[in-house]
């Protein structure tokens, strides 16, 4: 798994690769708890490199959108998601729980 | 029937899931079938890890993969703890966001996408027995 964080303006964007498991999902976690640590509550997860997530990853991202939707102070957004995680986020009845972009660029407009 | 042991750690995940991907494919089954046989037997192997030897390099996980006319069957042992999945509540997957509990959603997965699930338990022995049948051709 690969993490990469890029903080704009409104918004920040977390990119992220590869296979998101048990043994990496803690990693996830605490790339998105630092941000929301540092205050900022709208976070767009770019998944368009991701090959793999189970319920470990799908944890890290329900704990974070909590978060971020107390106080209506922001929310996280999901972009370029994979058919595969689509069907995965589909069946723990994640999908209503978050705004699905087509690509970064839109869900970053979204703030 | 090809068996493969693992040590029962997490880092041990991706070879399981390189050792199943590879099997699913031989069996025939469909890419999706691979992709949600993959995270079944994530799902369960975290679950063993977790739950069975309670914490990391407590015990091995051992994983066979067998291939037949109708798809795959793949079986894991462990010498962990024991327990009841008729006691594991299905999540509610259409709670609200505040109410959604943080558990439970691995077993729930393995129950959704594997065609046949079957728990043994016997002292210091546990078997999962999990089958994905290959879609039918049109």
């Amino acid at each position: 798994m690969e993490i990469t964080h890029t903080q704009f303006k409104h918004c920040d964007v977390v990119k992220v690769s590869g296979r998101v498991d048990s043994s990496t999902a803690p990693l996830l976690s605490e790339a998105l708890t630092k941000i929301t640590e540092s205050g900022r509550y709208r976070i767009v997860v770019d998944m368009g490199g991701l090959d793999f997530i189970s319920s470990a990853g799908l944890r890290a991202l329900i704990s974070t959108q909590k978060s971020c939707r107390r106080y209506n102070r922001g929310e996280i957004a999901l972009a370029s998601v994979p058919s595969n995680v689509a069907a995965t986020l589909d069946l723990a009845g994640f999908t209503p729980l978050f705004k699905i972009f087509a690509d970064a660029t839109a869900a970053v407009g979204n703030f | 029937m090809t068996t493969l042991t693992f040590p029962g750690r997490f880092e041990s995940l991706p070879a399981i899931a390189d050792f199943v991907r590879q099997a699913a494919q031989d069996a025939g089954l469909s890419s999706f079938q691979v992709y949600a046989v993959e995270t079944a037997l994530d799902e369960a192997c975290a679950n063993i890890i977790e739950h069975a030897y309670g914490g990391e390099n407590k015990g091995e996980i051992e994983c066979s993969c067998l291939i037949d006319d109708v798809g795959l069957t793949v079986i894991l042992r462990d010498q962990g703890h024991p327990f009841n999945p008729k006691k594991i509540k299905n999540p509610d997957v259409k709670a609200p966001l505040q109410e959604r509990s943080d558990h439970g959603l691995g077993l729930y997965f393995i129950r959704q996408w594997m065609d046949e699930v079957d728990f043994d338990f016997k002292p210091g022995h546990n078997t999962l027995t999990m089958s994905k049948r290959k879609e039918k051709e049109r």
